[in-house]
Parts: C-alpha cells; sequence; structure tokens
C-alpha cells in the first residue's frame, strides 16, 4: 500500500488575521504556522493507521520554499516514511494541485488524502483538482475510511445524514472530522524525522488561474444588548421587530 | 454572457439550488441550468421564476460519482457555451466545481458571497480564515467557475416556469458506489435551516436537550451543538457546528450553554443575528453576540420558549 498525504501550512487556529501592504497581504507578524488541521488530524493519522495495519509506506508532499519545512519534520514526527517539498509558491489552489498531481501520476501511489480545506483560504478545491488532473475517482469530506484489498468504503455527512460509499483504489479522498484522532509526535518521532528522506522536487510549468488581489475584515459587531432573563417577551419582540429573523 | 447553473436535488428544490439561481440572474445573461437528482420536470420548470430559461436535467448521473458529475457539467457548459458555471457550496460542489475547473482549465472561486465585479478584470468577494476575514479573488481564464455560499443571496422570483429538456450528460461508467444512507427522519437538515437553536456542555447531559428541542420545535428551528457535546457522545456528529464540523449561516443562532471559543466562532460568524444565552458574563461569546441573556439555561430556555409560544399565536 503506497499512501501519499499533502499537507499544507496554515496559520495556528488562534493567530489573530491582519493584513499589510493595502490590505493585500496577510499579515504573517506574530504568526505561528502549522500544518493545516485538516490535514495533519484526520489525512496524515489515518493515512498512518492504514499503513500500520496493512503495511506499505506513506509519503508526505507538499508545495512551498526552504521556510515551509517545520511542517515537513512536524509530519514526518507524527510517523511519514518520507517527504516531497515542491520547490514552488503554492500561487493558487490549481498551480498546487497540477504540481501534486504531475508527481503523484510517475510514482505510483494506492491512495492520495488531504484535509477536506485549509483553514486559511476553505476553498476545499486542492484534492478534487488532483483527482481530475490524473483522472481518478475522488471521495470529498469523508469522515471513515477502511481498506478492504482494494476496495475502499468510507462515509460522508450528508444533508441531515450520513452516506457510506465504496471505490476501488487508486482513490483520491479528502478528510474531514471522525477519521482519527490527533496523534502528538513523541521525542523518539522528532529524531527520527531529522533523518529521514526529503526529496526537493522542481515545479512543473503550470499557470495560475486565480489570484487573490485584496483582503479585508469584516465591520466590527455593534455592543451586544443584553436582555433581562425574566423578560424574554423582549427579547422575542427584538428578534420580530428589531431583528427581524422571525 | 451564457451562465450554466449546477442544481442537485433530490426530493424538492433546495433553497440553495434557489439562491444560486437568482445569483445568476443577479450576474445578468442566458441563464441554463444543468440538474441531476429526482426532482420532476414540474418542479424543475419553476426555476424559470428565479431567472432560469431552460433546465437540462440527466436523471441517470450518480451525484455521489464526480467524475460523472464533472462529465456532465463540462458536456452542457460546451453546448450552451458557457463562459461562466455557477454552483452552490455544497457536498456536491465541493467535489465536482474542483474537477471541472482541471477540465475546463478555468479559474474557481469558493464561498462566493457577492456577484462579480467586472469593472477591473473579474473579482469576486469571498470569504476567507474561516469567516474571520473576506478576500477578492480575481479569475485571469476565459472560462469561469463560482462556488456561492449557501444564505448569501435570497431567492427573487422575477419570471415564470420555463422549458424543460432531457440532456444526455454521456457521463460514462460510476466508478462510486453507495451502499448505505443514513437520514434520521423529520429533522430540519442544519445547513439549509433560517433558524437554529444550538447548544454546549452547559446542558449539564444529553437527558437535558428536551428544553432544547422545545425551543427548536416552537421557533421551527434545527437543533445544532457544539464540538464537546459531540465528542463525548451527547449529540450525533452532523449537529456539530464549528470550524471542523459543519458551518452554517442561518438568520437566527440561539446559543446555549456555550461559551464561543474561537474554534466555534468559525463555524457560526457567518450567522444574521446571533443570541448567547450563559450564566457566566464573561463568557467570550457576547462580544459576538447582538443579543445576550445572563441566566441559568434551564431557567431561560423554557421562558424563552414560552414566549415564542406565546407570539406565535397571535398574529403579526
Amino acid at each position: 500500500m503506497k499512501i501519499l498525504v499533502c499537507i499544507s501550512k496554515s496559520p495556528d487556529t488562534t493567530s489573530k488575521i491582519a493584513f499589510t501592504d493595502g490590505n493585500k497581504q496577510f499579515d504573517e507578524n506574530g504568526v505561528q504556522y502549522i500544518v493545516n488541521p485538516y490535514d495533519e488530524w484526520y489525512a496524515l493519522v489515518r493515512g498512518l493507521e492504514l499503513k500500520e495495519t496493512l503495511g506499505g509506506n506513506l509519503t508526505i508532499i507538499t508545495v512551498g520554499s526552504a521556510a515551509d519545512e517545520a511542517i515537513i519534520r512536524k509530519a514526518l514526527a507524527i510517523g511519514a516514511d518520507d517527504a516531497v517539498r515542491i520547490d514552488a509558491d503554492p500561487k493558487d489552489a490549481y498551480f498546487t494541485a497540477v504540481q501534486i498531481a504531475e508527481y503523484a501520476k510517475t510514482n505510483g501511489f494506492d491512495l492520495i488524502l488531504t484535509g477536506k480545506e485549509t483553514i486559511n483560504y476553505n476553498g476545499s478545491q486542492v484534492a478534487g483538482m488532483i483527482a481530475e488532473a490524473m483522472d481518478l475517482p475522488f471521495v470529498s469530506l469523508a469522515t471513515k475510511l477502511d481498506i478492504n484489498g482494494t476496495t475502499a468504503r468510507m462515509e460522508q455527512e450528508i444533508v441531515g445524514g450520513v452516506q457510506v460509499v465504496e471505490a476501488s483504489l487508486p482513490l483520491v479522498v479528502s478528510c474531514a472530522k471522525g477519521m482519527a484522532e490527533q496523534r502528538i509526535p513523541n521525542m523518539r518521532g522528532i529524531m527520527a524525522a531529522r533523518t529521514k528522506p526529503l526529496t526537493v522536487v522542481a515545479p512543473a510549468a503550470v499557470e495560475d488561474l486565480t489570484a487573490y488581489v485584496e483582503y479585508g475584515l469584516p465591520a466590527a459587531k455593534s455592543a451586544v444588548k443584553m436582555i433581562d432573563p425574566n423578560n424574554m417577551d423582549e427579547l422575542v419582540a427584538l428578534l420580530h421587530n428589531e431583528a427581524k429573523v422571525i | 454572457m451564457n451562465i450554466l447553473v449546477y442544481i442537485n436535488s433530490s426530493n424538492h428544490l433546495a433553497k440553495s439550488a434557489l439562491e444560486a439561481v437568482t445569483y445568476a440572474k443577479k450576474i445578468g445573461g442566458t441563464i441554463t441550468v444543468v440538474a441531476t437528482g429526482s426532482v420532476d420536470d414540474s418542479t424543475l420548470a419553476t426555476l424559470g421564476e428565479y431567472g432560469a430559461e431552460r433546465v437540462l436535467v440527466d436523471r441517470s448521473v450518480a451525484t455521489e460519482d464526480s467524475q460523472q458529475v464533472t462529465r456532465m457539467i463540462a458536456k452542457a457548459a460546451e453546448s450552451t457555451g458557457a463562459e461562466l458555471i455557477i454552483f452552490s457550496h455544497d457536498l456536491v460542489a465541493k467535489a465536482v466545481a474542483s474537477r471541472l475547473s482541471v477540465r475546463l482549465k478555468a479559474g474557481l472561486i469558493s464561498g462566493a458571497v457577492d456577484v462579480p465585479n467586472t469593472a477591473n478584470g473579474f473579482t469576486v468577494k469571498v470569504n476567507v480564515f474561516s469567516g474571520k476575514a473576506f478576500g477578492f479573488v480575481s479569475v485571469k481564464s476565459p472560462k469561469k467557475i463560482i462556488s456561492l455560499l449557501p444564505n448569501s443571496f435570497q431567492p427573487e422570483k422575477t419570471g415564470s416556469a420555463c422549458p424543460v429538456e432531457a440532456f444526455d450528460g454521456a457521463a460514462g461508467t460510476a466508478a462510486i458506489k453507495v451502499v448505505e444512507t443514513k437520514i434520521p427522519e423529520g429533522e430540519i437538515p442544519l445547513p439549509e435551516a433560517e433558524l437554529v437553536v444550538s447548544a454546549g456542555r452547559g446542558l449539564k447531559g444529553p437527558e437535558n436537550w428536551g428544553i432544547v428541542e422545545d425551543l427548536a420545535k416552537a421557533l421551527g428551528a434545527a437543533t445544532a451543538c457544539s464540538r464537546p457535546v459531540a465528542d463525548i457522545g451527547w449529540r450525533p456528529h452532523h449537529e456539530h457546528v464549528g470550524q471542523t464540523g459543519v458551518a452554517i449561516r442561518p438568520n437566527l443562532y440561539i446559543a446555549a450553554g456555550i461559551s464561543g471559543a474561537i474554534q466555534h466562532l468559525a463555524g457560526v460568524n457567518g450567522s444574521k443575528v446571533i443570541v448567547v444565552i450563559n450564566t457566566d458574563p464573561e463568557a467570550p461569546f457576547f462580544k459576538a453576540a447582538d443579543y445576550g441573556v445572563v441566566g441559568d439555561v434551564f431557567e431561560v430556555l423554557p421562558k424563552l420558549t414560552e414566549a415564542v409560544k406565546k407570539f406565535r399565536s397571535t398574529p403579526h
């Protein structure tokens, strides 16, 4: 079983979100980058569990600069066997996905896993794009994943319930909550990560299709209006007359 | 401009489908809908009221198979000369829009909350950083795809029923097979709900959820919960709203006994109006609320339910 897990960096979930350069750039001042939680907690850990049960190899891949190697070492410390870094600025989802697909096409993976989205761009784009570029089936936002021979069985949360689906390998799956539990790397893992192989690959010639041109912050909420807990009629009246939501 | 709107509807037309067609109408152009799912022709024809000029439907396509849906939409895009393809940002769109982007080399904008600005190129406002900020994305490619965040636009009727035509999407065989579907009966699906009543650890145990359900029933609202409550099994996972659960954008979100951690806010900060009920006046959620009640949820919720029943029983 050859598994490829795609990881991306994202700002820590508690980061203060601000912008610089006339609102054209994300303000990285004081921001700690982490492995995108969906990639780490769900895609990587479930990939490792499958590898531990079925045997094989788990490779992680990211598109980024040498400055991003901290997240690669973290993923290796959690248990990935080796890593690939495509040496390029991940300009947009299309650029990123096609780079990963180009690498994956020539390396024969049975299973390609990603998180359901990054917590900074929330696009949910890269996994589907990899699947299309490789002409593979794709299951999005899976909350469970089991492998039996060459068949994968997954659960997805659909509107108001759950759907169980099956597909044959090779396959691309994006992973959501429910897949696995977070793993904290131990000292042995951290030491081993230093010597695990990291291959740096030159990017393919790929154009980008989109660009973020500006950012902004939502208008501050007006101060909360406090209501007497013994006067719920007033709250209902405000929801009807002022907020106009009931 | 030729616009193609993809709609997946089983049993009924989802509100998000009507929103997507209304959105296309606001952009302006010749609007064709391409549909999958089991909705009958006469229901699909009503999409004309929201701006569709015709509806193409291929009911043989399996919506769980993103390759089939992608092939079908690509064929419809070609036959209608579509320059812009619109999705509602749901489970199917999250699997298909990205595939279609590669197939058509069309730039994809996910999570759009406004119509495109075409004054200088083609730029669309989107939610980023889990709702903590917004961004403007410009598309460089001639063909473009927009996945619209639900509840960003309300459906508007502007016309009358339109023709519905059977369409052969040449979708090929399905590689994904549904083996089981589990949908609890009689609940309002959370992503579609306009009113949501949510509760957290402050409820102290699953046996106390009756007062949450009573309020939801009185309002006609869906129920939701915080992450700890889903993790310890008090409530099903599909009710969990927050950064790692479902992100929702209802008109009204009532949170009882939820402190309002930043990860929870990320899933609900798109709500139009937020009401927070908590015993702790220092709960961080009050900073994000429009209306706040400091009090014991076991007393406040039943009182609020009574007030809602009284309100609902009189004409307004």
